[in-house]
């Protein structure tokens, strides 16, 4: 069953094409991360889906609905951005005032608790730490007991810990039967959670599988290794030096490694290993306009 | 409707907790009130009457105003609103209670001067005619509500701030609420009919003593609520496209 799904929409701002011909459909019990640069078109697309805008063109639905009519949106969660909590009402208020728009609302306490913002209940937003004006943020999607939960980007500016608390909320969300459309600039948060990738890169899908079909669709390797002077290599797609090391991406990491013994170059500590989606994301969008 | 009065009761708790902002437009009318009302007209209880139902007229236009232009510039900057429309509730419920805050934060902003009318002045009012001064309040709201809506959905807030501060004291000033009903200086007695605050101030001095309304400042009042009608409507759909389609 399909919660949520874009069909060949397309957005646009005056003259800026923000989505075209976007298809993208939600599932039931998925988890999606939505991957891709600054002004790729992912906030255009959840604002779509979640009923703030129309689109140009195409349809968006919303549980079998168009998600502008109030009633599609009674089993959707969204997390307002942080920087957007009402900062003279107390945390309980504000949990109270979501929960007025929903038929059952989870009770304040338990939901807090899930959360681990209890004790901060009687605090006003506006003196909250970036981490728990975040939590907050995220606890608000799920007051309406939601079925679809829609997170923009919900761990940005948390520490460590911070970040694998709330990736243990969005986890038991999803294991007991809840759908998830997440973007993230964190791909690591995205190779941890998501099952289901997608790529998003001037306003089009680039990109819509598994993590691992999506890493093996770039299929770049990384060959790492600490050298002085580096001689110019056949097959290397980006060179990258951090910290001493070279780093070199390549999609075929056995020839390249032959071509360096062969090159005669001093080198050490050489390392092999498929690239993080991070990688391979970069790879494809920066790839793209040639390819376009 | 109830979710309408949720808004409303978050709004007010929002204005409450920086209680300056209702200071602030009952300071301007009540500050009045001492310095020019009690000594020039206190002891006069007819003056002391429609003295204070001009600086009502003025703690009402300059509450309208300020609340509306700046509360709702500010809103449209702020992520929060655009999450509210996510919920399963479209604008309605924000927009209604709204309103409704705000009309309380406008009787709120009247009590100092009716407090220092009634301790300070003699002006007197029967209990019937404050009735119908209260209704009245309620009435001459609607075209600085709008005219605060226009300027709040229009222009960005600190624009807004600016709009609001250079609008309302000239429509005070103009309007003739500084002065006595027939005794502004000639510029003014010429003007002031074309004013919104003139029509208003006239309703209110008909509400609360023996005056006859001139027919000219009602019917420019009927035209200004009209023009700030289509202004604030054109101006809310305008912010609307922008940010919602």
């Amino acid at each position: 069953m399909t919660l949520a799904r874009a069909d060949r929409v397309s957005r646009r701002y005056g003259d800026t094409l923000a989505l075209d011909q976007v298809d993208l459909d939600v599932r039931a019990g998925e988890l999606v991360g939505l991957l891709g640069p600054n002004g790729a078109g992912k906030s255009t697309l959840i604002n779509l889906l979640v009923g703030l805008r129309r689109p140009t063109s195409g349809r968006v639905e919303l549980f079998g609905g168009d998600p502008r009519d109030p009633a599609s949106r009674r089993r959707l969660g969204v997390t307002p951005q942080e920087t957007g909590l009402p900062g003279t009402l107390r945390v309980g208020e504000v949990v109270d005032f979501v929960c007025a728009h929903y038929p059952e609302p989870i009770p304040r306490g338990e939901l807090l608790d899930r959360f681990g913002l209890n004790e901060l209940v009687r605090r006003q937003t506006g003196g909250l730490s970036g981490g728990q004006k975040r939590r907050l943020a995220v606890a608000l999607a799920f007051v309406g007991r939601p079925r679809l939960v829609v997170l923009d980007e919900p761990t940005t500016g948390l520490d460590v810990e911070a970040r694998h608390t709330l990736w243990e909320a969005i986890r038991t969300f999803h294991a007991d039967g809840g759908t998830v459309l997440l973007s993230s600039h964190y791909l690591e948060e995205v190779e941890a959670l998501a099952q289901r990738v997608v790529v998003i890169g001037h306003g089009r899908v680039l990109a819509d599988d598994s993590v691992d079909a999506v890493r093996s669709v770039v299929g770049v390797r990384r060959v790492s290794l600490t050298v002085d002077d580096l001689p110019a290599l056949p097959g290397v797609a980006r060179v990258e030096r951090v910290d001493g090391r070279t780093h070199l991406f390549t999609p075929d990491a056995d020839q390249l490694v032959r071509d360096l013994i062969t090159s005669g170059v001093a080198f050490r500590d050489l390392e092999v290993r498929p690239t993080s989606l991070e990688e391979a994301f970069l790879a494809i969008t920066t790839a793209e306009p040639a390819a376009a | 409707m109830p979710l309408a009065l949720t808004h409303a009761r978050y709004q007010l708790l929002e204005t409450v907790r920086i209680p300056i902002a209702i200071v602030g437009s009952a300071f301007f009318p009540a500050a009045s009130m001492l310095f020019f009302v009690v000594p020039f007209a206190g002891k006069d209880p007819v003056g002391a009457t429609f003295a204070t139902a001009s600086m009502v007229t003025f703690a009402v236009m300059s509450a309208n105003i300020f609340q509306y232009g700046i509360g709702v510039a500010e809103d449209r900057a702020q992520p929060w609103d655009p999450f509210t429309r996510t919920l399963p509730a479209g604008p309605a419920p924000r927009f209604a209670g709204r309103i409704m805050a705000g009309l309380v934060i406008t009787y709120l902003s009247l009590i100092p001067v009716v407090i220092i009318a009634a301790t300070l002045t003699e002006a007197r009012i029967t209990p019937g005619k404050f009735l119908l001064a209260l209704v009245t309040v309620g009435v001459t709201s609607v075209p600085f509500t709008l005219m605060g809506l226009s300027i709040g959905y229009a222009l960005p807030s600190k624009a807004a701030i600016v709009v609001a501060q250079l609008i309302f004291f000239p429509l005070a000033f103009g309007g003739g609420l500084l002065s006595a009903p027939d005794q502004a200086p000639g510029f003014i007695q010429a003007i002031a009919p074309y004013l919104p605050t003139r029509g208003a101030a006239e309703l209110m001095w008909a509400a609360v003593g023996d005056y006859a309304v001139n027919p000219l400042s009602l019917v420019m009042l009927g035209v200004w609520l009209v023009v700030l009608a289509a202004l604030a409507a054109w101006a809310y759909r305008r912010d609307e496209g922008r940010r919602f389609s």
